[in-house]
C-alpha cells in the first residue's frame, strides 16, 4: 500500500525542468507528541526518487531542489509512513513532525484503526487527551461542550447530557471503548454513565454515516477510545490530582498500563470524585454533591495480525439533586418560579440527601480480531452492560431510604465485523449484530413504573463502502437496517386506558384487570432502514470539502411508547403513546475546511428534516387531589432543524493564537408552524492563547463564552387557579443571554509533573441557562478555582 | 446478589466460547476455505450462547405496584357545639390519572357558629383503607395543612394542635363563621414546608393535597 502511494505520487508528479534547481531544504524530524527529534528515518522525494536519512539531532538536508512543490515521504521504524507536501520557493527550513508509535496497538485492536477516520465524508471532531486532562473533574457533557455545534441538556450541573446540532437522548449513540452504551439514556434526567478519565480521546461525529455503531444516530455519534499502548516492553502510568473551590472537592484519577513487546498488555485505571454542594454566586445551590467512583481493566494480547482484547468497566455516580426543584403541582411551580432565590438553601455539607439519583453501570467486553489474506480483518465482540438506576425522592419518613426508580438494563450484544480492502481505492466493510435486552423495574419501590418491564430483540446488518476516484476525490456509501422486537408489560391506569380508547383498540393485549389498573402484553415490531452517501474532495492543498447525506431511522424508546403518569422531576403528567412509528430522519451536512499555515478554519452547514419526529408539549391542565398538573403529551410530527457551526484558529505569531467558535441551530414543528421546544441557543466563544514551549512549556488561555437568548421556542405557559387567584405560570420564557469568562494557565514543572490552575466564571457572573432543566429553581455555578496536579511515570 | 452471580456465569461461559473459537482460528490456515467454515462456526455457536441466554428468562407476568403513598381521599369534618356536621369531602381513586377528583360538601354553615374540625387523609385503594393521618401527625414537624378562605366568605380559621416545635399542624382546627356569605375554602396539605411560615404562598415544600370546596354560611 505504502508503495504503492509512493509508486502513484511518481507517477503524478511533473517535473518542471525550465526552472533553477540550486535550493536547498534543512529539514528536522520530531515526534507529534513530545517533540523528541528522530534519528535514522528516511525520507524520500517522491518526485525524484531521492532518498537521504536523518541524523542523530534529526535533521536532514536535500539539496538540489528546483522552485517547485515536492511530496516527501517520510518513514521511521517507530512511527506512521507520512507523505507531506512542500513547496520549496527559495531555501527552506521546516520541521516535520510524525506520529510515534505506529505499533501501538490501538491502531489495531481498540477500533479498527483509532487513528483513522469513521466515517470517511463526514467531518469529525476530537477532543485529545490534554483537553480531557483539563476536564478531569467534570463530566464528559462538559468537555464536549467545548465543541461547536454541541451543547448540552442538564439537570443542574452535574447531570450533564450531551446534544448534538440540536438533538439528544436516544438520538444519540455513544461508543464507549468499542461498546455501545445501553444506560437509559430516554431519560431527560439521565447523563452518560461514563467517567471521561477512561478515555484516550473523544470524538464527535455530528450525523449518522457511522453506519457501523447503528442506524438510529439521528443527532449524532459520540466515540470515545482507550488511549493507545505500545508495542513494547514498558510500565507507566498517570494521576492526576485536582481540587476545586466551588463543590469543594476533588478527583483522584489514576492509570497504570504494563506493555510487554511480546504483546501482551494490562492496564489498571480508577477515578474517585467527591464534591459537597455547589454554590451559585449568591448562594448555595443545596443538596447537589457528587460522589463518582469508577474503575476499569484492561487485558489483551497482539500479534499485529491477530489480537485479543478484554475490557471491563464499573461505574457508580451518586448524584444530589437541588432540593428546592423537589416540588408537586402547578400550585409549588408557581411559588418556585416566582421566587428570585431557592425556596430552600441550607448550610454547606457533602452529604446527599433526596432528591437524589444512584446509577451503576458494568461493562465487560471482549474482542478478538484476526486478518485473513484475502478477505480482510475480521471483528468479533461480545459485551453486557448491565445499568441500575436508582432515584430517591423526598418521600414521608419510612420511605426515604426507599428508592422511587429502581430500573436494571441488561443488554448482550454480539457482533461481527469484516473489513476488507478489496483493491487500493475500494474498501468495504460489512457486518452483522444482534442483542438482547431486558429491563426490570423493581416492584418494592412503591410507586408505578415509569418505564415497564420488557425484552427487546435486535438485530442489525450493514454495508458500506469508500471508492477514491482520484487521491483527491473519494466517494463513500452504506446501507443498514435494523429489526426492532419489543416484547413489553405495561400496567395501565384503567382510567387512562379507556380514556385513550385502547380499551377498544387493543383489547386484545390485555392479560388481566386489577382493580383500577390493568396489566397489557403489547408486542411491537420496527423495521428501520438507514443509508449514508457522501463525498470528499481535497482541492487547492489546504481544502477539504466533505458533502454527506444520512437518512437514520430511530424506533420509539420506552419512555414515549408508555409514559403515563406523573414525571416528578419535571412536575408534570407525560403520557406516551402505543402507536408511534419510526422516526426518519434526511440530514444534509457540507464542510469546508481550510487547514493552512497561520489561518485554520471550518464551516459545517446542515439541514435535517425528521419525520415522525417524537416531541413532548403541554396540551392540558389535569386536576387531582394534589392540585393541578400540567399534562405534556408525545407527539409524532414533521421536523426541521438547520443550522452552521464554525470553527477559526489563527496564529497571530507563532506563540499567541486566536480561537474562534460560533453554534446555531435552529428548529420548526412544520405541522404546527412554531418552533421546538428546548433547541440550543447561539452561542460563541472565542480564546486566547499564548504558549511558551521554551519555558517550562507555559500556556495561557483566556476564553470567553457568550450565549445568546434563545428567542424562538414554543409558548408552553398556563393558567392556574390558585386558592386566592389566577396566575400564569411561565414555564416557556428562556432566560437571557450571558458572557462568561475563563481563564486557565498550565506549566511543565517537569517532564513528569504538569501543574494547572484555572478559574471558571471569573466574575462570578449569575447567569441561568435555558437548557438546565433546573433553572426555573436556582442560577447556575458562580466561579470556580481549581488547581490540578499531574505525575507521569 | 443474585444478579451479580447471573452475571459472572454468562460471562465466563462466554469469554470462554470465543476464546476457544478464536484460538482455533488463529491455529488454521488462514488460506484455507476451512477458516471461513470455522468462523461460521464460531459465529454460531456465539449466537446460540446469545439465544440461550435470551432463554433463560421466564415469561412470568410482573408484579402489580399499588402506590405506597397515594392519597384519595380527604375528609374535612366541622362539629358545632351544638346543630348539624358540615363534612367537606374529595375522592380522586386513579391518583395521577385523568379522572377527576369528586368533591362533595355535606351540609351548610351556620352564621356566628364555631366548630371544632379535624380533617382525615385516606388511601382507599387499599383494603381496608389506609389512614394517612396518623403518618401526618407523626412527622408533625415535616407536615402542615393550610386552609385558605376565599375574600368575601366569612370564615376564620385557627391551629388547634402544634408540632414538637410549637408550629401548626393544622390536622385539628377551629373554624369561625360570620354573616351569610358564599365562597371557597381551600385545604392545602403540604410535606417539608418552611416552617415557622407566613401562610400557604411562602411556605415552599410539595404539596401533597390541594382541594377546594364551595361552601356558604346560611
Amino acid at each position: 500500500m505504502r508503495l504503492f502511494a509512493l509508486l502513484l505520487l511518481l507517477c503524478c508528479s511533473m517535473q518542471s525542468y525550465s526552472q533553477d534547481c540550486n535550493y536547498t531544504l534543512q529539514g528536522t524530524l520530531q515526534d507529534f507528541h513530545d517533540s523528541s527529534t528522530l534519528a535514522g528515518a528516511t525520507i524520500v522525494v517522491a518526485q525524484t526518487g531521492r532518498a537521504v536519512q536523518t541524523d542523530v539531532e534529526g535533521n536532514f538536508t536535500i539539496s538540489s531542489l528546483c522552485k517547485s512543490t515536492y511530496q516527501l515521504q517520510i518513514s521511521h521504524p517507530y512511527c506512521s509512513t507520512k507523505v507531506f507536501t512542500v513547496h520549496i520557493p527559495a531555501d527552506t527550513i521546516k520541521t516535520f513532525t510524525l506520529e510515534h508509535h505506529l505499533e501501538a496497538l490501538n491502531e489495531i485492536i481498540v477500533n479498527g484503526n483509532s487513528s483513522s477516520r469513521q466515517t470517511k465524508t463526514l467531518f469529525e471532531n476530537t477532543i485529545n487527551q490534554e483537553t480531557i486532562s483539563d476536564f478531569s473533574g467534570a463530566s464528559l457533557g462538559d468537555a464536549l461542550n467545548n465543541i461547536s455545534g454541541v451543547s448540552s441538556l442538564n439537570t443542574g450541573n452535574a447531570v450533564v447530557k450531551p446534544i448534538i446540532n440540536g438533538l439528544h437522548s436516544s438520538r444519540i449513540v455513544l461508543i464507549n471503548n468499542g461498546v455501545r452504551m445501553q444506560d437509559q439514556q430516554w431519560g431527560a434526567e439521565h447523563a452518560p454513565t461514563i467517567d471521561i478519565n477512561t478515555a484516550g480521546s473523544i470524538k464527535v461525529i455530528k450525523g449518522a454515516g457511522a453506519l457501523q455503531y447503528g442506524g438510529n444516530a439521528i443527532g449524532g455519534v459520540i466515540i470515545t477510545q482507550a488511549p493507545k499502548i505500545p508495542l513494547l516492553d514498558s510500565l507507566y502510568g498517570k494521576t492526576t490530582l485536582s481540587g476545586s473551590s466551588n463543590g469543594r472537592g476533588g478527583v483522584v484519577s489514576s492509570r497504570v498500563t504494563k506493555s510487554h513487546e511480546n504483546g501482551w498488555y494490562t492496564s489498571l485505571q480508577g477515578t474517585l470524585k467527591r464534591f459537597g454542594d455547589f454554590q451559585s454566586p449568591n448562594y448555595i445551590l443545596s443538596n447537589t454533591g457528587v460522589f463518582e467512583r469508577t474503575f476499569a481493566y484492561r487485558l489483551g494480547y497482539n500479534r499485529i495480525d491477530y489480537g485479543v482484547d478484554a475490557y471491563y468497566s464499573y461505574f457508580r455516580n451518586e448524584i444530589g439533586i437541588l432540593r428546592a426543584s423537589h416540588i408537586a403541582g402547578a400550585e409549588d411551580q408557581v411559588q418556585a418560579i416566582s421566587s428570585d432565590v431557592p425556596l430552600i438553601i441550607n448550610d454547606f455539607t457533602y452529604a446527599i440527601g433526596n432528591p437524589r439519583q444512584d446509577v451503576a453501570h458494568h461493562l465487560a467486553r471482549i474482542k478478538g480480531f484476526k486478518k485473513i489474506k484475502g478477505l480482510g480483518r475480521v471483528t468479533l465482540q461480545y459485551d453486557f452492560q448491565q445499568n441500575n438506576r436508582l432515584e430517591y425522592d423526598v418521600r414521608r419518613a419510612q420511605q426515604q431510604d426507599k428508592a422511587s426508580v429502581d430500573l436494571n438494563l441488561k443488554t448482550h450484544t454480539l457482533k461481527v465485523d469484516l473489513k476488507s480492502d478489496i483493491s487500493d481505492n475500494l474498501t468495504i466493510s460489512t457486518g452483522v449484530n444482534t442483542d438482547y435486552q431486558t429491563n426490570y423495574a423493581n416492584p418494592n419501590t412503591g410507586v408505578r413504573r415509569l418505564i415497564p418491564d420488557y425484552t427487546k430483540y435486535d438485530f442489525g446488518a450493514y454495508l458500506s463502502g469508500d471508492y477514491s476516484i482520484s487521491s483527491r476525490w473519494l466517494l463513500e456509501a452504506g446501507f443498514r437496517f435494523d429489526y426492532t422486537y419489543m416484547d413489553a408489560f405495561k400496567f395501565y391506569r384503567k382510567s387512562f386506558w379507556e380514556s385513550r380508547g385502547y380499551d377498544t383498540q387493543f383489547a386484545d393485549l390485555v392479560v388481566q384487570e386489577y382493580g383500577n389498573q390493568v396489566l397489557t402484553n403489547p408486542k411491537l415490531r420496527f423495521k428501520n432502514p438507514s443509508f449514508t452517501l457522501g463525498s470528499t474532495y481535497n482541492f487547492a492543498d489546504t481544502y477539504t470539502l466533505f458533502a454527506n447525506y444520512s437518512m437514520a431511522s430511530r424506533a420509539p424508546n420506552a419512555s414515549e411508547l408508555f409514559s403515563e403518569g406523573l414525571h416528578h422531576s419535571a412536575s408534570r403528567m407525560e403520557l406516551g403513546d402505543l402507536q408511534f412509528d419510526s422516526e426518519i430522519a434526511h440530514k444534509v451536512s457540507v464542510t469546508l475546511q481550510q487547514k493552512g499555515e497561520r489561518f485554520d478554519f471550518t464551516i459545517m452547514p446542515y439541514s435535517n428534516s425528521i419525520d415522525n419526529f417524537i416531541l413532548i408539549e403541554p396540551t392540558g391542565i389535569q386536576q387531582t387531589i394534589r392540585g393541578n398538573f400540567q399534562v405534556w403529551e408525545y407527539r409524532q410530527t414533521q421536523a426541521q432543524i438547520f443550522g452552521i457551526d464554525v470553527d477559526a484558529t489563527i496564529s497571530v505569531f507563532d506563540n499567541l493564537s486566536f480561537n474562534h467558535q460560533f453554534s446555531l441551530v435552529k428548529g420548526y414543528d412544520l405541522l404546527k408552524n412554531q418552533a421546538l421546544i428546548n433547541m440550543p441557543a447561539s452561542s460563541t466563544q472565542n480564546s486566547l492563547v499564548y504558549t511558551h514551549p521554551k519555558f517550562y512549556n507555559l500556556k495561557i488561555r483566556l476564553l470567553s463564552n457568550f450565549v445568546f437568548a434563545q428567542n424562538e421556542y414554543p409558548n408552553t405557559n398556563f393558567e392556574v387557579v390558585l386558592p386566592q387567584s389566577i396566575q400564569t405560570v411561565d414555564i416557556s420564557t428562556p432566560p437571557d443571554a450571558y458572557h462568561l469568562l475563563n481563564f486557565n494557565t498550565s506549566v511543565d514543572v517537569s517532564s513528569s509533573l504538569h501543574l494547572g490552575v484555572s478559574v471558571n466564571n471569573v466574575f462570578n457572573t449569575p447567569y441561568r441557562n435555558y437548557l438546565n432543566r433546573l433553572r426555573y429553581y436556582a442560577d447556575d455555578l458562580g466561579r470556580n478555582i481549581s488547581i490540578q496536579l499531574q505525575f507521569n511515570y | 446478589m443474585i444478579l451479580v452471580e447471573t452475571f459472572q456465569f454468562n460471562y465466563n461461559s462466554i469469554i470462554k466460547s470465543i476464546t476457544m473459537k478464536l484460538l482455533q482460528l488463529n491455529s488454521i490456515n488462514p488460506f484455507k476455505l476451512k477458516t471461513m467454515k470455522t468462523m461460521k462456526t464460531s459465529t454460531f455457536y456465539a449466537l446460540l450462547t446469545l439465544a440461550m441466554l435470551g432463554c433463560s428468562d421466564d415469561d412470568t407476568t410482573p408484579e402489580i405496584i399499588n402506590e405506597d403513598e397515594l392519597i384519595t381521599t380527604v375528609i374535612l369534618t366541622l362539629t358545632p357545639d351544638s346543630g348539624d356536621q358540615v363534612v367537606l369531602t374529595t375522592i380522586d381513586l386513579d391518583g395521577d390519572g385523568p379522572d377527576e377528583p369528586v368533591t362533595t360538601v355535606v351540609g351548610s354553615f351556620s352564621e356566628n357558629t364555631q366548630y371544632q374540625g379535624a380533617v382525615q387523609f385516606l388511601n382507599e385503594t387499599e383494603d381496608p383503607a389506609e389512614d394517612i393521618t396518623q403518618e401526618v401527625i407523626e412527622e408533625a414537624d415535616e407536615h402542615q395543612v393550610f386552609y385558605t378562605i376565599s375574600d368575601g366568605l366569612n370564615i376564620t380559621t385557627t391551629y388547634v394542635d402544634f408540632d414538637d416545635n410549637d408550629n401548626p399542624l393544622g390536622v385539628q382546627i377551629t373554624l369561625s363563621t360570620g354573616a351569610a356569605s358564599e365562597g371557597s375554602l381551600t385545604v392545602t396539605l403540604r410535606h417539608e414546608p418552611v416552617k415557622p411560615n407566613d401562610g400557604l404562598e411562602s411556605a415552599g415544600g410539595e404539596t401533597d393535597i390541594s382541594t377546594s370546596f364551595d361552601v356558604s354560611i346560611q
